[in-house]
């Protein structure tokens, strides 16, 4: 592989025609806050024009990502979301389809969501809540107190997955498959999960046809409360196609997968690294309310989403042209100083804690964002109380090989009683 | 200065006055207001400031009728026909004594 743009060199000195964000090396050791910081001030709206997905502009302020963001009509989705292309249609035309309604635009991408949104609704949840609580007190009364233990499978992956069978209908005992299928459809190849884009697409077969089955049983049976019962229940959702159906799952396992995952992880390690804001919560854990978006402005567990220009559009004093990728970076607006105050610094009782991208904003925002806060604040609960002294990182930890998913692989941890 | 009442889920009323040209959802925020949340800043982008228009006001207020608006009321959870963003009603004067009821949660 050929020595990143950016090793063994000042950040401060590298000109920026020569910013390449989308580099997923950057990542593993979160090399790249100094440059989003000098393209806010310098080039908000930057343009790259060679790189390993091809020439794409970066929008890093805030305020710029939201009106991106805002205007489908300016800026499609369809083949769009993921820069590089291939994670959304694989290899070849018999490649199974990745996204679902996520790289739609409305009206289709409205029919769509329209059939799932349901299912994600307060009043849906609020069923959920009891089983999520349960999981969460087992999950935690398991654990070693004292003795060093990996943090991300024990509970951030454990309670994930557990929530994802839920979600899908899915043999809870069979788990761990749907987490692998969720790391293949996100991961890249030379990730330590994918080999190649060819083996990938060989594991979205393997996924699509065990999804079709588990669809064709739910058809047949009582409608039940899991996504894929209503899908099959739902008129527009029956007449869906094989391919439109496996697509969606697949946004669905991976919307609901790492991104909480990362977060509950995420959280535990901001905790660690700011001990003030460790004794803030102890001593009024009814804060958990405003820490649990700022964990999730913190991890920020999608760094970008991508659009396409379907028409010359003017941002930043530049002319993004028709045709033009353009990546939305929720982890560098989500530390844009001109919209959020202090914004490297993990504060858990901001005033206005959902003030931030890491859902996105439009038509497209998370489906899931609900589910997400659910998941996250039923856990801090059921952390805080144990009435432990506090949950010590052990080790450094270090991020994915990707420039999309902000995912904490491991972190090793010690419960201090 | 228009006078806006908003009417939280559980019936607890907040009586606010604004400056005309405010939108509902600054007035509900500015006055602490609880039950809207505004994550876009009032954009029309996260349909986090769902309200129902009191029957009496929505032909003062008119329903939501712009694409933007009427799209993203569609993230929003149980929506009526005398749903709107607050973020995209502006307060004149013909609209004091707005009463605006929010629904049981926005997230």
């Amino acid at each position: 592989m050929d020595s990143p743009w950016f090793e063994g060199r000042d950040p401060g000195a590298i000109p920026l025609a020569e910013f390449d964000m989308a580099s997923p090396a950057l990542y593993p050791h979160q090399l790249h806050w100094p440059f989003f910081e000098r393209l806010r001030a310098e080039d908000p709206v930057h343009y790259c024009e060679k790189s390993a997905v091809g020439p794409y502009w970066s929008v890093t302020k805030y305020k710029d990502i939201l009106e991106v963001d805002s205007n489908h009509k300016a800026f499609t989705s369809v083949a769009a979301t993921s820069l590089e292309q291939q994670n959304l249609i694989g290899v070849d035309e018999n490649s199974v389809q990745a996204g679902g309604f996520i790289v739609t635009d409305p009206p289709l991408h409205d029919e769509q969501r329209k059939i799932f949104s349901p299912a994600l609704a307060p009043g849906n949840l609020a069923t959920f809540e009891a089983l999520i609580r349960e999981r969460a007190r087992q999950t935690l009364t398991a654990l070693p107190i004292g003795e060093e233990f990996d943090w991300v499978e024990r509970v951030s992956i454990e309670l994930t997955s557990m929530m994802l069978a839920t979600m899908f209908g899915y043999p809870i005992e069979e788990r761990s498959q749907l987490k692998y299928w969720s790391d293949v459809v996100a991961g890249t190849p030379g990730d330590g999960i994918v080999e190649s884009w060819e083996q990938r697409d060989q594991e979205l077969k393997n996924f699509a046809a065990r999804f079709v089955a588990l669809r064709e049983e739910r058809r047949h049976q009582e409608p039940q409360t899991d996504l894929i019962s209503i899908l099959v229940h739902s008129p527009l959702g029956s007449q869906m196609s094989d391919v439109e159906f496996v697509s969606n799952a697949i946004l669905l396992l991976v919307g609901g997968n790492d991104t909480t995952r990362n977060t509950m992880s995420g959280g535990l390690l901001a905790l660690h690294n700011d001990p003030e804001q460790w004794a803030k919560l102890k001593a009024n854990p009814a804060l958990v309310a405003t820490m649990v978006p700022e964990t999730i402005r913190y991890q920020t567990p999608v760094m970008y989403q991508g659009r396409i220009a379907t028409q010359d559009y003017g941002l930043g004093g530049k002319t993004i042209r028709k045709g033009d990728k353009v990546a939305m970076w929720y982890i560098s607006g989500n530390r844009d100083t001109d919209a959020i105050a202090d914004p490297d610094r993990f504060i858990i009782d901001r005033p206005n804690p959902r003030q931030h991208l890491s859902f996105g904003f439009g038509v497209h925002r998370c489906l899931g964002n609900r589910l997400a806060e659910m998941q996250l604040r039923v856990l801090w609960e059921e952390i805080m109380a144990r009435n432990w002294a506090r949950i010590e990182v052990t080790k450094p930890v270090k991020y994915a090989y990707s420039s999309m998913f902000r995912a904490i692989n491991k972190m090793t941890v010690r419960i201090h009683a | 200065m228009p006078k806006i009442t908003f009417i939280e889920a559980d019936g607890v009323e907040h009586i606010v006055a604004v400056a005309e040209g405010t939108t509902a959802m600054q007035a509900a925020l500015h006055n602490a207001v609880p039950g809207i949340e505004g994550a876009c800043g009032g954009q029309a982008a996260c349909a986090t400031c769902h309200v129902f228009v009191d029957p009496a006001w929505l032909s003062v207020t008119g329903p939501a009728e712009s694409e933007i608006e009427t799209g993203m009321l569609q993230l929003a959870e149980e929506v009526r026909p005398n749903s709107r963003l607050a973020c995209q009603i502006t307060l004149t004067a013909d609209l004091d004594g707005l009463v605006l009821r929010m629904p049981e949660s926005q997230f």
